[in-house]
């Protein structure tokens, strides 16, 4: 291998699943192929579709697309020249002549051949098994199959209770499927966890609403008179009404190809490889599931498969580099509660003892395998993985530990919190790339990498399965606070705060005004002017805590100094666009309009020259308003009862909702009312940014809650709430935090989160970025507003109450008052003058803004207009 | 270029006015009352659109109400600021911030029209005039 012969040579590539891809990746970046390799890469894949993320699976049901989930990029296979083969598996090998016979007839040489099928799922051959209504969890379209047989059936079944399995059943469950699991050995993730960890999960799970049949096999599945699945019949007699039955009860190596053409095969499947990951022929290796490695283990996890991969592609290209072993640690959240295990979990190393913490009424159990000579050997955690991410590397380290062990199982709210444990350079953090904190650091103070996505870019960590971002932010903050790197937490140059610690001083003191604020509290003493950043934070403080401050501080945002600290859309209760203009948004709670208010909208629209869109929020945007023109076009909105949709404001924008219960034939709740209540509840509340919110009526989910900051699910049994989403640059799907809740929970909760996240959140720091920086995350924030760990709960439900009552519309106050009034308009010393400026230009039947060019000429196209078509004058007095 | 001005007490009969100079004539523009501290208005002045401030210390200033860089007449609308000790502007449109006593632009120096990025800035003053004089 070590000497480039002149042509080409050739490398089939047998599947294109996760380890496929990485092998791949791996072989492009050791220069195998692409512009400098010498080989020639075919690729042929039995999917319709290139690899994709597998492990996140689950997530399709929770809308994450296909796209999404796919790890190929056509720039990739261009630059390499690697020819993709979809729908085109091998069917058979050659060894002597080195070729692959395809489905499609097609025969393609190789000098190299890497097998990455991968496994089938195990389906027990039971009576029945076959029977319309049951499935496997494999494929997207295995989902894709699931999700149109679940739209018609009322119970579902699962068989088998692991990891895959509890998956499986947190996606039916999540469609309204009464649900049942049935696993065969006497708990659930028999792999991963031990007794005591499996009782707590099953309790956990329970109480999700998924019943659990353990020490139970499936004896036959029943069908009716048409052939579809009805039920089945378990081993220990009992009987399960199903409409629909997913089989995942383990998955077996895709080992055909490799037995019918002479490959040595384990016994119990898996194709024979060595620690090069090489088959019995030197020309053909065998990587990921379908492998049997060195130690005797066929691993179905994808951190082996990645590194059997790298292991692969440096052997071919290289020739160094081996597969002994892997690391086998798990760490995931099923249908919301955290289960993790690693390294020797079931204690299974000689003389090794166990440290435990099990609290079944807050469903927690710890339990830690401690070596003869004091080091973390493995451990099971459910319900709290906090620690897992220094624990596991501490256990692959294997050095002894540093802090008794006991207090790495105590909640920290129990005796004293666990120091810092300084974690060893040779300890692995990202078990997916194999990437040492040594490596972190390095990259961080040797090669400048400033923040995560520097380091993740540079060495490749936290890119597989994400589970260490949370300790690599650690590790990157550790290393540049080492490097003396200060990272100043001040809201600008005028103050040393951040906004929380202003908003405290604000409510603590009672302070009323910017000027009082920046002369008591700013860096630069009395009489500075802030600046951009400074003054609007103020501005939403002082209107997010005037009810709470009393009359002291006005909660109009135009009244006296706060009119000089709001951006120019809240100055002008309007949104500024481009050429100066404003645009107007009603508000339309919920979406939900009469008739009569779309004429109403659709007149003051046309009487006013505006150009009105749809905006993604079911309301209606009107543009191209002067600064004149506002408080007319707003009287008759507020005549006909609308009032203002906050667009502009850092505050709720709009509760989006499906139809719901009302009139959809699939809906379980009335999803408008709710998202009509709720928006009228948060309206003008001021906040660090904008708010969006989102009901869906049941789990088809058309109000795409789950891109919202607070987002709303109905279930059968009440409502779901989501939290932490967003659309936008970065998006996110929210976190659960609270099932089948009732209103008067469902609203107490969003009340305590909104306060909660106005007190402590940073400038123009949206929900979801806030729960990811908060210590302890989700679990955190779960504690604060659920079960008011801080002893807030009162007060945030007192302010948010007095927010309710004191709302007033904004509008309809500037409208009331000729002090307000007075700045509307574009000229202080020529009032009822336009701005002659603002141009516009016929397009598509409506206006839009002519080119800021034609403005500096002096005689402006005869095509353009100072305003629409036809133009109602009016004044207001 | 600009006048600081503190005191704004009214004397018997007669109010503070806001006056600027555009073309060697000085106009009279508002009342210095009808400014907001912190906050902005727009005049037409000779046909030009001016935009005027007061500060917090009670300073006035005047800068021409164009944005360079969206060409649309808004500077007016921004608010007042301080960076690094200079008082500033900062356009509504793109946030850029501009020198109130110089009308630099201190974030980029050219416009997206290839032309210096930069707010013409006029002298403005304040005068006691009759009651009634300002409109």
């Amino acid at each position: 291998m070590t000497e480039t012969p002149k042509t080409p040579r050739n490398l089939v590539l047998v599947g294109h699943g996760m380890v496929g891809q990485r092998f791949l990746e791996a072989f492009a970046e050791r220069g195998g192929c692409g512009p400098a390799g010498d080989w020639h890469v075919t690729v042929l894949a039995e999917e319709p579709r290139p690899a994709y993320d597998r492990v996140h699976l689950t997530s399709w049901f929770s809308g994450t697309t296909a796209d999404e989930l796919s790890m190929w990029d056509d720039e990739f296979g261009v630059q390499h020249g690697i020819d993709l083969r979809l729908g085109d598996p091998a069917e058979k090998i050659d060894r002597a002549a080195r070729t692959v016979t395809a489905r499609s007839g097609q025969v393609f040489p190789y000098d190299a051949l890497v097998l990455a099928t991968g496994s089938y799922p195990f389906v027990p051959p039971v009576p029945g098994h076959d029977a319309a209504g049951c499935f496997v969890y494999r494929t997207i379209e295995d989902l894709e199959a699931i999700r149109a047989a679940a739209d018609n059936a009322r119970i579902g079944a699962v068989v088998g209770g692991g990891l895959l399995g509890l998956e499986a059943a947190g996606a039916l469950r999540a469609m309204g499927l009464d649900t049942h699991v049935v696993e065969f050995a006497p708990r659930l993730m028999a792999l991963q966890v031990d007794e005591g960890g499996g009782a707590v999960l099953r309790d956990k799970i329970q109480e999700l609403g998924v019943t659990v049949h353990t020490g139970a096999g499936t004896q036959t599945v029943e069908t009716d008179a048409d052939g579809a699945v009805r039920g089945m019949v378990l081993s220990n007699g009992a009987t399960v009404d199903a409409d629909l039955v997913v089989f995942s009860a383990g998955v077996r190596p895709r080992d055909q190809l490799a037995r019918e053409c002479g490959l040595p095969v384990g016994e119990r499947g898996g194709i024979v490889v060595d620690a090069s990951c090489r088959t019995e022929d030197p020309a053909v290796w065998a990587i990921g599931e379908c492998a049997l490695a060195c130690d005797g283990r066929v691993y179905g996890l994808v951190a082996p498969g990645y590194a059997m991969a790298e292991t692969a592609a440096t052997q071919i290209t290289v020739a160094e580099g081996e597969f002994t072993g892997a690391d086998l640690s798990t760490k995931l959240k099923l249908l919301g509660v955290d289960v993790a295990s690693f390294g020797d979990a079931q204690g299974t190393t000689e003389g090794s003892l166990e440290v435990l913490y099990a609290n079944s009424r807050e469903g927690v159990y710890k339990k830690l395998v401690i070596g003869t000579d004091g080091a973390l050997l493995g451990g099971v955690l459910v319900g709290d993985t906090d620690s897992y991410d220094l624990l596991r590397p501490l256990a692959l380290n294997g050095a002894p530990l540093t802090a008794p062990p006991e207090q790495l199982v105590l909640p920290s709210s129990i005796g004293a919190a666990p120091g810092p444990i300084a974690l060893p350079d040779e300890a692995v953090v990202c078990s997916c790339h194999n990437v040492t904190k040594g490596a972190i650091r390095s990259a961080v103070a040797d090669q400048g990498c400033a923040d995560v996505p520097a380091v993740k870019k540079c060495t490749r960590a936290g890119t597989g399965c994400g589970s260490c971002v949370k300790l690599l932010g650690t590790l990157v903050g550790e290393e540049l606070a080492a490097q003396g790197v200060e990272v100043s937490r001040g809201l600008c140059e005028h103050f040393t705060h951040t906004r929380a610690e202003i908003y405290e001083i604000v409510r603590v003191k009672g302070i009323t005004t910017f000027a009082q604020l920046i002369d008591e509290h700013g860096r630069s003493g009395t009489g500075a002017e802030g600046c951009e950043v400074c003054k609007p934070v103020v501005g939403s403080v002082l209107a997010s805590l005037s009810p709470a401050l009393g009359d002291a501080v006005s909660g109009h945002i135009l009244d006296g100094e706060q009119a000089a600290l709001q951006d120019t859309n809240d100055h002008f209760l309007a949104n500024l666009q481009r050429n100066g203009s404003y645009s107007v948004v009603p508000r339309i709670p919920g979406g939900e309009v009469t008739p009569d208010g779309l004429i109403t909208i659709g007149e003051i629209a046309r009487d006013f020259g505006l150009y009105t869109k749809i905006t993604g929020g079911q309301r209606i945007d009107m543009f191209g308003a002067s600064v004149d023109q506002l408080p007319a076009i707003w009287k008759r909105l507020v005549d006909a009862g609308f009032e203002s949709g906050h667009a502009y404001g850092k505050s709720l924008r709009t509760v989006k909702s499906c139809v719901g219960q009302t009139w959809c034939r699939y809906g379980v709740q009335d999803s408008v009312a709710l998202a009509i209540e709720l928006e009228l509840r948060y309206r003008g509340l001021r906040a660090p940014h904008k708010l969006k919110s989102a009901v869906s009526g049941c789990a088809r989910e058309c109000a795409e809650a789950q891109s919202k900051d607070f987002g709303i699910i109905a279930t059968s049994a009440g409502w779901n709430l989501y939290v932490g989403g967003n659309g936008g640059m970065t998006p996110r799907h929210a976190d659960l935090l609270l099932v089948d809740a009732d209103r008067d929970a469902l609203l107490r909760t969003i009340d305590r989160f909104l306060m909660f996240y106005v007190r402590t959140a940073d400038r123009l720091e949206r929900t979801a970025p806030w729960i990811e920086r908060m210590e302890g995350g989700l679990d955190h924030l779960r504690a604060v507003i659920v079960d008011d760990s801080l002893g807030i709960c009162d007060e945030l439900d007192e302010l948010m109450s007095r927010h309710v009552d004191s709302y007033e519309d904004e509008w309809r106050a500037t409208l009331e008052d000729p002090d307000r009034l007075s700045r509307f308009v574009s000229f202080v010393n020529a009032p009822g003058t336009p701005d002659p400026t603002i141009r516009f230009v016929p397009e598509r039947e409506q206006i839009r803004p002519a080119d800021p060019e034609a403005h500096d000429t002096s005689d402006a196209s005869a095509q353009t207009f100072v305003a629409g078509p036809s133009l109602e004058v009016r004044t207001l007095v | 270029m600009t006048t600081a001005v503190m005191n704004t007490k009214d004397t018997a009969g007669e109010t503070t006015v806001v006056e600027v100079s555009v073309g060697e004539r000085w106009f009279t523009v508002c009342a210095y009352d009808a400014l907001v501290p912190g906050r902005g208005v727009a005049a037409l002045v000779d046909g030009r659109q001016i935009a005027l401030y007061r500060d917090r210390t009670g300073a006035v200033h005047a800068v021409g109400n164009r944005d360079p860089f969206s060409g649309a007449h808004v500077i007016s609308r921004g608010l007042l600021g301080s960076r690094d000790g200079v008082p500033v502007v900062l356009s509504p449109m793109y946030k850029q911030a501009f020198d109130l006593r110089t009308g630099a632009c201190l974030d980029e120096e050219e416009a997206p029209d290839g032309t210096p990025a930069a707010l013409p800035v006029w002298p403005v003053r304040t005068t006691n005039a009759p009651v009634g004089s300002a409109s």
